[in-house]
């Protein structure tokens, strides 16, 4: 017994348990259900009742169970490597949209500490910093795959990812300056607790209520940077049939759509932390006797929900929002996000220096 | 030559260029039908086909029937006149002598091949007697081989009702029919 209390002790293994807790029962879980409930709210939204047909027996489970089916269907397809494609490129690159997706959980905290225990991957140092790292390593995968697969319609998705993903990474970096200014770090943990503090005793300080315009810059830039509507030119199905990954099959098709959904999670577990106090539920300073572990449980809980309603938010707009020509899209982004970004950095700067 | 060119004002006003007013619009609506068919009043017209079929009119042309006498035998007499206006040629007839004098003829075999029926309904139209109908209610028709598509007499005149629809698998279809046993007896009552 001792042993495996020193055992769950050691660093590493803490690091390792919550990388398990956070990406498979977390992220990956939801990330999947994204899959099914994309189709069956967008059914929703269009007056249709969706995917409900995938049964055991008579057992149908309102369609959760087409999410067993897509994954065994997409294991035993048939995995086509095209003619003239340069396998190796090919073969990796699902892998760098997959990582980068999963990878932005690492810094996010689910719930509040308890002493020294966090509840949060790791709270590196650059903090945000290293999310813009990791989202434009992202770019290599949809790159890769377009200049791999030997096709002319992927090579032109795969242009159309770069240049939009690179040009959104500006705006996703200059709409946080505020909020780095507001809370005076990049360190995540820093941010969260910043959020912990209320106006007046009344109003909590989230970040949605001190940077409304960054929010808006931001949530704009991190939609763009997950290629969906309304910035799905990448893939344009109606104009280049999948885009950059149009020649995958199989698993590997499946991982990049995987990807984008688990990405889905990531930007509104992003959304949550960084612009609605993450893990920090409002007005509960009131009740200073609440036992620790209730307080660990509604902080992981407003996390979830705020995630989860985050989630359902981008399908919402992704279902009612048209698609953008990829000239509108780098007009919005050069010619209105960025001077919003920063006009939004300079009001700020101008403000804190005049309340202090 | 002069054209005369209509200049159209292109500039987008404040709320266009905004694009959020345009969004919020936007999902305002999908968000109205999103939560009406999530809890509540369901808008959706979806009908579940198998499980659930969609109303047909008295008039639809469905699957056919042979009709009876009141003494429980077919009406059919047997005229031949089905057989010779079927555009598609699926009608099938064999005329039998009916021991009825008044009656003379009953089909001995009225074999329907679904499979190229047209579902015209010319067939009903030339009927004398009424004996054919096409007022079952029967949309879909789906067997696993082809000669589940012959229909024979006994299935057209036994299995269907109007207005009373049942499933049918391959295990309803008659077996090859028994010309002995399909024979009526003195009173002109077939064999049960």
């Amino acid at each position: 017994m001792q042993l495996v209390l020193e055992f769950l002790a050691l660093p590493f293994v803490q690091d390792v348990l919550k990388i398990l807790f956070i990406l498979l029962l977390f992220a990956m879980p939801l990330g999947t259900f994204m899959t099914l409930m994309e189709r069956k709210w967008s059914a929703a939204v269009q007056d249709r009742i969706g995917p409900n047909r995938a049964n055991i027996g008579s057992y149908r489970g309102r369609g959760l169970l087409h999410i067993a089916a897509d994954a065994l269907k997409s294991i035993f397809k048939e995995d086509l490597i095209p003619k003239g494609a340069d396998k190796f490129l090919y073969t990796i690159a699902p892998f760098f949209s997959f990582m980068s997706a999963v990878a932005v959980f690492a810094i996010i905290p689910i719930a509040g500490p308890i002493g020294d225990f966090k509840f949060q991957v790791t709270d590196v140092q650059p903090g945000l910093l290293f999310i813009f790292a990791i989202t434009s390593l992202g770019v290599y995968g949809a790159v890769l795959a377009g200049a791999s697969s030997n096709s002319k319609f992927a090579l032109f998705g795969g242009t159309r990812a770069s240049a939009q993903m690179i040009s959104y990474e500006v705006f996703l970096g200059l709409s946080l300056m505020g909020l780095f200014m507001v809370y005076g770090s990049t360190q995540v943990s820093a941010i969260v607790e910043g959020q912990g503090e209320h106006w007046f005793g009344l109003i909590p300080k989230w970040g949605v209520f001190t940077q409304p315009l960054g929010f808006v810059v931001f949530f704009t830039a991190l939609i763009a940077e997950t290629k969906r509507a309304p910035f799905d030119a990448p893939e344009g199905e109606s104009e280049i049939v999948a885009g950059y990954f149009v020649e995958y099959s199989g698993m590997r098709w499946s991982s990049f759509m995987l990807a984008e959904y688990i990405a889905i999670v990531g930007v509104a577990a992003l959304i949550t932390t960084l612009f609605f106090g993450g893990y920090q539920v409002p007005w509960l300073y009131h009740w200073e006797s609440a036992p620790q572990w209730l307080v660990t449980l509604l902080q992981f809980g407003k996390f979830a929900s705020f995630t989860f309603i985050f989630c359902w938010f981008q399908i919402q707009i992704r279902w009612t929002v048209p698609k953008f020509r990829f000239d509108q899209t780098m007009a919005l982004g050069w010619k209105k996000l960025l001077p919003v970004a920063l006009l939004n950095t300079v009001v700020t700067a101008i403000i804190i220096v005049a309340l202090a | 030559m002069k054209f005369k060119v209509k200049k159209v004002d292109r500039s987008e006003g404040l709320r266009e260029a905004l694009y959020i007013p345009g969004i919020a619009v936007g999902l305002k609506h999908t968000m109205r039908h999103f939560f009406r068919n999530i809890v509540g009043k369901k808008d959706v017209v979806t009908i579940q086909y198998p499980e659930e079929e969609r109303p047909v009119s008295q008039r639809w042309r469905g699957r056919h029937r042979l009709t009876r006498r009141d003494d429980g035998f077919l009406k059919c007499v047997a005229c031949y006149m089905c057989e010779t206006v079927c555009p598609a040629k699926c009608i099938h007839i064999e005329a039998g002598e009916h021991p009825d004098f008044s009656v003379e003829k009953y089909p001995v075999r009225f074999d329907i091949d679904e499979l190229r029926c047209v579902f015209c309904g010319l067939c009903v139209e030339a009927c004398p007697k009424e004996a054919i109908r096409m007022d079952t209610g029967v949309i879909g028709m789906a067997y696993h081989s082809r000669e589940s598509f012959n229909f024979t007499r006994d299935l057209l005149r036994d299995t269907y009702t109007p207005n009373e629809k049942t499933k049918y698998t391959d295990a309803d279809l008659p077996k090859p029919l028994d010309q002995q046993s399909a024979l009526p007896n003195s009173r002109g009552i077939p064999a049960p």
